[in-house]
């Protein structure tokens, strides 16, 4: 019943029905004060009703011979813009390269890994490699760091941010482009100071700073990236209702992809892992389960290959499968001074 | 913040009324539906929804701060910005400066290697007056295996700083700083922490030690899955009471033989699962921290203390803030103490295996240290 899909309240839905009005077209021809008359409603309120109702066909095409549908893109339209936002580095090249580049801005990317592996540091490491500016080859942008489990250690972000300085300053004098450079010499304090932090406490707080951050971030319009870290720890106790958690979840990832499409910021999501058993052992795998691992678009798992590090593409709707080896060093994540390494692919 | 109750939030009264009137009284159950199913249930519009949920949102949301006011907030407010030394030079180098505020520090090893001496010194280094490097406040300490010996404590206070200790009435004074709970349940436990929350700030606690927390479970459950949840409450909560407070949290963990339900792998690494480490596992006695995976992720600090060919290791295993070193040490009157000050680092898993060789070394340590 094409009435029943309208965003409307059920009672207004229900007189609605018994006055006889079931299709989108039977509202079309009716004025709003004939409307009121029928359902016993305020004119207002059946203007409302017939402009929701219009929409909604609009929407649907039942007019029938538009030539664009509402909010559509071409794919030629999206490839563009996708080349006009550089992505995000993670300082790692052999983890930029499997990545196409970097972490994607308009997207979701999750990342998860065992305790220890370095998620927060990647985490802090593209809260500061998103300030990198234009002209170096960056976005110039913020940083909204959300913590939920109190893991973000500000003397490590220092740290991170010092050598990304003093990165830039080495790169850019590779380039000779010292002119610019001693004119924009950053203070690691400037690069702290793009970073901000959320401290949240529990699954309500996480939900209600998802709900916020549209406002926030069209108040701030230069933020460039949103780091969940973690997104699991709220929702892995006290939840006796797993389907109630799915649909948290799944409502929460939803807003994430829309505030990532809608403001062209890349969201990144660190997950911790648990323990599954599927044929016939116990494998590592991320925690939140199976109906999560659908919501994210991009999902990365960081892991131990022997005695070294090394990412691997679980998901990705436009990248291949692949592995790169990745350190964390006491200045940032970089990459291993091997050039002789090569990619793992695994199919 | 969650439980703020949704009429006090200056929403426009007629829909304020109608989620009293269903029964939603806090953000958290207003929050917990859909925007679809409140419409359903209060029976209002979409876009009225939308803007109730988004202002209660706004409201419950946490207030943000910039990593530099952060930073700021840290280095001028509190005792070295923010660190406990341990008074083990290389440790506190590693630690950037010690065990640091606001976060869990866990310390994990087979039984009799040092945990319960490493928690005594620092329970005494936190109760010393600032001039001596100390946080000049109380301590509480949660005893669940009744292993706190106040002799042993004052021993090794002697030791360390006899021009303090000497002092008259200096050890009474230290001592009375230090409380020690004896909760022989889970449930005692719980009730402690509810009460130790409401002092915490009233009394000026500096430390709190929990020793140890595997022991708690331990009696109650079979191993495996009913572990983690057991504790997932106190988890969040000693978390948030660190944060809150913005003291150190020391916890100590036991050690338990790995089953061989434990996963280790990916599903896509498991076509290349190496024969070799198969055979590695049997010699050595694979021990794994008690409390599970979930555990592991919420410390913010591991330190795993282990033994190996009869030498003493305390390594960092777990640490955003520093390298994976690992620091030979001994116990010995005075309470630990580091063999070497520049520890060398130990790159891989490695880090976070707990070995437990030599053990009769560590079994005849407590009659050396107290003659």
């Amino acid at each position: 019943m094409e009435v029943g899909r309208l965003p409307i309240s059920a009672s207004q839905r229900g007189k609605l029905i018994s006055a006889g009005y079931t299709t989108l077209s039977s509202l079309s021809s009716v004025s709003p004060s004939d409307l009121a008359r029928e359902l016993n409603i305020s004119d207002a309120e059946a203007a409302q009703i017939l402009k929701v109702a219009s929409h909604g066909s609009r929407l649907d095409g039942s007019e029938g011979g538009c030539a664009a549908i509402n909010g559509a893109q071409t794919a030629w339209e999206m490839l563009h813009e996708e080349e006009m936002f550089p992505r995000i580095t993670t300082s790692c090249m052999d983890l930029d390269n499997i990545l196409g580049g970097g972490i994607n801005c308009k997207e979701v990317t999750e990342i998860g890994g065992v305790p220890g592996i370095g998620k927060t540091q990647l985490g802090i490491q593209l809260a500061v490699n998103v300030q990198i500016p234009v002209d170096s080859g960056g976005l110039g942008g913020k940083a909204i760091y959300i913590d939920t489990e109190g893991s973000f250690m500000v003397e490590r972000a220092l740290q991170i941010a010092e050598a990304c300085i003093e990165d830039m300053s080495e790169s850019d004098g590779l380039l000779r482009k010292d002119f610019k450079a001693c004119q924009l010499k950053m203070h690691p304090n400037n690069i702290l100071e793009n970073i901000f932090y959320f401290r949240v406490c529990s699954y309500t707080e996480q939900i209600a700073l998802t709900n916020y951050l549209e406002k926030f971030i069209s108040e701030h319009k230069d933020v460039k990236i949103v780091i969940v870290d973690s997104v699991t720890f709220h929702f892995r106790q006290d939840f006796d209702d797993m389907a109630l958690r799915t649909r948290l979840l799944t409502g929460m990832a939803l807003k994430l992809m829309k505030l990532a499409k809608a403001f062209s910021v890349a969201v990144v999501l660190l997950n911790q892992v648990t323990n599954k058993y599927t044929e016939g052992s116990f494998q590592l795998t991320l925690a939140l389960g199976d109906s999560w691992s659908h919501s994210c678009t991009n999902r990365v798992i960081l892991y131990w290959n022997g005695n070294e590090r090394y990412a691997y593409i679980d998901k990705s709707p436009s990248l291949r499968s692949a592995s790169a080896p990745y350190s964390v060093t006491s200045k940032d994540c970089s990459h291993v001074w091997d050039w002789d390494s090569d990619l793992e692919f695994i199919f | 913040m969650a439980n703020m109750v949704i009429s006090e939030m200056d929403l426009p009264r007629w829909i304020a009324n109608i989620f009293a009137a269903r029964n939603i009284i806090t953000a958290k159950d207003a929050l917990s539906l859909t925007e679809f199913e409140l419409m359903e249930f209060l029976d209002v519009g979409l876009a009225e929804v939308a803007s109730a949920v988004a202002h209660i949102s706004e409201i419950v949301c946490p207030p943000y701060q910039t990593a530099l006011s952060l930073m700021e907030q840290r280095v001028q407010n509190e005792h070295l910005a923010g660190h406990l030394p341990t008074r083990l030079k290389g440790l506190d180098e590693a630690l950037c400066g010690g065990i640091p505020f606001g976060v869990l520090t866990e310390l994990v090893g087979p039984a009799g290697i040092g945990k319960t001496q490493f928690c005594l010194k620092l329970s005494l280094l936190a109760s010393l007056p600032v001039s001596y490097g100390g946080l000049d406040g109380r301590v509480i300490y949660i005893d669940v295996e009744s292993k706190f010996s106040s002799r042993r404590m004052i021993e090794i206070g002697m030791k360390s700083f006899p021009e303090i200790f000497l002092m008259k009435g200096m050890a009474q004074e230290m001592g009375g700083r230090i409380l020690v709970l004896h909760p022989t349940s889970l449930s005692e436990f719980t009730e402690s922490l509810q009460q130790i929350k409401v002092s915490l700030l009233q009394h000026q606690v500096k430390l709190l030690v929990i020793d140890s927390m595997a022991a708690l479970v331990s009696g109650e459950y079979e191993q495996g899955a009913p572990r983690q949840h057991a504790l997932g409450w106190h988890v969040s909560f000693i978390k948030s009471l660190a944060e809150f407070s913005r003291i150190p949290i020391v916890v100590t963990n036991q050690v338990r033989s790995q089953s061989r339900d434990e996963a280790c792998q990916y599903s896509f690494q498991v076509q290349s699962w190496d024969e070799t480490k198969d055979d590695r596992m049997r010699y050595d006695s694979h021990l794994v921290a008690a409390l599970g995976v979930h555990w592991a992720h919420a410390v913010t600090i591991r330190l795993v203390l282990e033994s190996k060919s009869g030498q003493r290791f305390i390594k960092v295993a777990k640490s955003p803030i520093s390298p994976p070193l690992v620091f030979p040490f001994n116990i010995t009157s005075s309470g630990m103490s580091l063999l070497s000050d520049d520890g060398f680092e130990l790159t891989g898993p490695d880090i976070s295996t707990i070995h437990c060789q030599g053990h009769n070394d560590i079994i005849n340590f407590v009659g050396e240290s107290l003659q």
